[in-house]
């Protein structure tokens, strides 16, 4: 009690020390690293100013990944989180006159989130084969031409885009459930006793406004994650076919742990690292105001 | 006066277990009726029959002469004021009010944003509706509040709110559920005042559910009470009090408990004591002074409490029945361990049977 600055430093500082050795000083490191030439393992590096930023707006392979990115999220996110909802709505109606098979299904659709995405990425690959894949089989069965799923460049980052959508509606799913047994059910009696006589109306004036700070929260976290797909790129294509689903996060990976090019790297992590937290920045600014009420 | 909103022989099953069982009961027009019963008696579950939030498991809820039995909440045009209000939280108090006017009155597409640019019909409508918003928030002292939200209000300025979205609409029965259980004490006599004075107002036909018999009795033009799914008793809110119909009734009504004296026991008070229960209220007991009455009812004093305005005693009659008398203003109350006699006018006793049922006893 005498001394109590003590006591603070004592409770406070191996996590302060913590965070500050393992996720700040990184992180300074990575913007120190992003204006030089610096290459892994090289006994010293220059200063090269915005080189490595023009070089990844500035290059087609660089723009190339950008837009791959974008593609891909614009794809995932609306998909994701639509779908996300819809089977939350499913089962949340469900869970009243079948609550078994509610579970069951609740289960299915959480499985890939709890599964190792690699080991999917492997399961994806046999199902997606041309010539073996159960996919192209079935295909052929209903006369249809099986696809080079990940071999055609423009194919490939379409089929991507659907194993992040089978992989994030589960956990989408989760918690727009979750959001949707917060709902008083008084207010939709309140409803019914106003006049809402069909779903789509009692869905407009309770559910989704009611779910407004669930949508929030499941957008920036699935942009989040999206943003940063990466396991499905590195084990299915590696970027290929010629770089037809060449990914932000892919190139970071490939530019410093492949080619050691720890400056170049560093300025895609800073330019990544911006854009998420400008994204996030702007989803809570224009939308946090419209869905909590106070 | 004609019945607006019955309920026809109904019992309504929850799986195994009846929660209103052969309910009939009438809410005619214009009248103030509660309904009155301990939690778990099954009077929520009779307005939610009357609302249309459930179907009766069987029986009928006939609205006017119209059967609605089937018909849905929305289609009944019967108000609704729910115990925790369930305003709208992310509407304005003007938006909340407006709500049932607009599911009502548009279809899903013109209660799309920008309709009323497009359409001359949606703008007749939504001014309509304005006037009739604005009508009910000036009499509901709401229109300085109209731009709030629900969450930035306090609970009377909620209350407010929610009587004035349930009557909006003209609807032809207005049921409040549990009004006055979420407001402090002093706002609930204010509020008890204020609701009798929208009835009088409105006119409408007024169904309170309330667990609270002093807002039962002070509200009420009838009063219907409510013991374990059943009604017992459907009666003005003075003979409630004063000819209870069961003995349950009688010992649910009343600011203390009435006294029952088991069978024998009362034979000393009333000769009808010999064969039937004998109730009696704790404030129409009296102490008898130096064998003034006829009728003497030998106790014991066992333990007094004095409560400012009145003082509680309790007394160990015959039989070993424990008694609790009300003193009230300048009576001086006895020793404790005093024995002494009690008395009661013949018109304060209630008498019931083996069934629990009043039987009436010859003056």
């Amino acid at each position: 009690m005498t001394r109590p600055w003590l006591t603070n430093l004592l409770l406070v500082g191996p996590a302060a020390l913590a965070v500050a050795l393992f996720i700040f000083l990184p992180v300074a490191v990575v913007f120190v690293l992003a204006f030089t030439d610096y290459l892994i393992g090289a006994p010293s590096a220059t200063w090269v100013g915005l080189e490595n930023f023009q070089q990844l707006l500035g290059s087609r392979l660089g723009r190339n990944a950008l837009i791959n990115t974008l593609v891909y999220a614009a794809i995932v996110i609306p998909a994701s989180v639509g779908l996300g909802l819809i089977v939350a709505l499913g089962l949340h109606s469900l869970a009243t006159r079948l609550p078994r098979i509610a579970t069951l299904l609740q289960t299915v659709y959480f499985l890939p989130v709890a599964a190792t995405l690699v080991a999917m990425a492997v399961a994806w690959q046999m199902l997606l084969h041309p010539s073996l894949g159960l996919v192209n089989t079935w295909l052929s069965a209903l006369g249809l031409s099986g696809q080079q799923w990940l071999t055609d460049r423009d194919i490939v980052l379409f089929t991507l885009a659907l194993i992040g959508i089978w992989q994030t509606v589960g956990y989408n799913m989760v918690l727009f459930l979750a959001g949707l047994s917060a709902i008083p059910a008084t207010l939709y009696d309140a409803a019914a006793v106003d006049g809402a006589k069909g779903g789509w109306t009692r869905f407009w004036t309770v559910t989704w406004p009611m779910l407004g700070p669930t949508t929030l929260f499941v957008l920036i976290v699935t942009a989040a994650n999206t943003f940063r797909v990466f396991e499905t790129v590195a084990t299915l294509t590696e970027g290929g076919p010629a770089f037809a689903s060449d990914t932000i996060v892919y190139a970071l990976y490939r530019e410093g742990f492949v080619y050691f090019k720890a400056g170049y790297a560093s300025a895609i992590t800073v330019v990544f690292f911006a854009a998420l937290l400008l994204l996030t920045a702007i989803q809570i600014l224009l939308i946090e105001r419209r869905v909590h009420y106070r | 006066m004609r019945p607006i909103l019955s309920l026809r022989h109904v019992t309504k099953r929850f799986g195994e277990t009846a929660a209103v069982q052969d309910v009939s009961l009438d809410l005619k027009e214009g009248e103030f009726l509660a309904l009155l019963g301990p939690s778990g008696c099954g009077k929520s579950t009779c307005l939610r029959l009357l609302a249309g939030l459930d179907r009766p498991s069987a029986g009928h809820v006939q609205l006017g002469h119209r059967d609605v039995t089937k018909l849905g909440a929305a289609e009944r045009n019967i108000a609704l004021m729910f115990q925790s209000y369930a305003l709208y939280p992310h509407l304005t108090v003007y938006q909340n009010i407006a709500m049932p006017l607009r599911l009502r009155s548009l279809t899903v597409m013109q209660r799309l944003p920008g309709a009323a640019l497009l359409s001359v019909q949606v703008r007749g409508v939504l001014s309509d509706i304005d006037t009739n918003v604005r009508a009910v928030a000036d009499m509901l002292g709401l229109t300085d509040l109209l731009g709030r939200k629900p969450g930035q209000l306090s609970g009377g300025q909620q209350q407010r709110a929610a009587l004035a979205r349930a009557l909006v609409r003209a609807p032809s029965a207005f049921l409040l559920d549990e009004p006055l259980s979420n407001l402090d004490i002093q706002l609930r006599a204010e509020t008890r005042e204020e609701i009798k004075a929208l009835h009088r107002r409105t006119g409408y036909p007024f169904l309170v559910v309330t667990h609270d018999q002093a807002d039962a009795l002070s509200m009420a033009d009838r009063v219907a009470v409510m013991m374990a799914g059943r009604i017992s008793q459907v009666g003005t809110p003075h003979a409630i009090y004063h000819t209870p119909a069961t003995r349950e009734v009688a010992q649910f009504i009343g600011q203390h408990r009435m006294n029952i004296l088991p069978r024998g026991a009362g034979g000393a008070l009333h000769p009808a004591g010999a064969k039937l229960d004998l109730g009696v209220r704790p404030e129409h007991l009296a102490v008898c002074h130096a064998g003034t009455c006829e009728a003497r009812l030998p106790a014991t004093v066992e333990s007094i409490s004095f409560q400012g305005d009145e003082t509680l005693v309790r007394v160990r009659g015959p039989g070993d029945a424990s008694l609790l008398m009300v003193l009230r203003g300048a009576d001086a109350p006895p020793e404790q361990g005093a024995s002494l006699h009690l008395t009661a006018v013949p018109g304060a006793l209630h008498a019931f049977g083996e069934d629990g049922d009043r039987r009436e006893l010859a003056a």
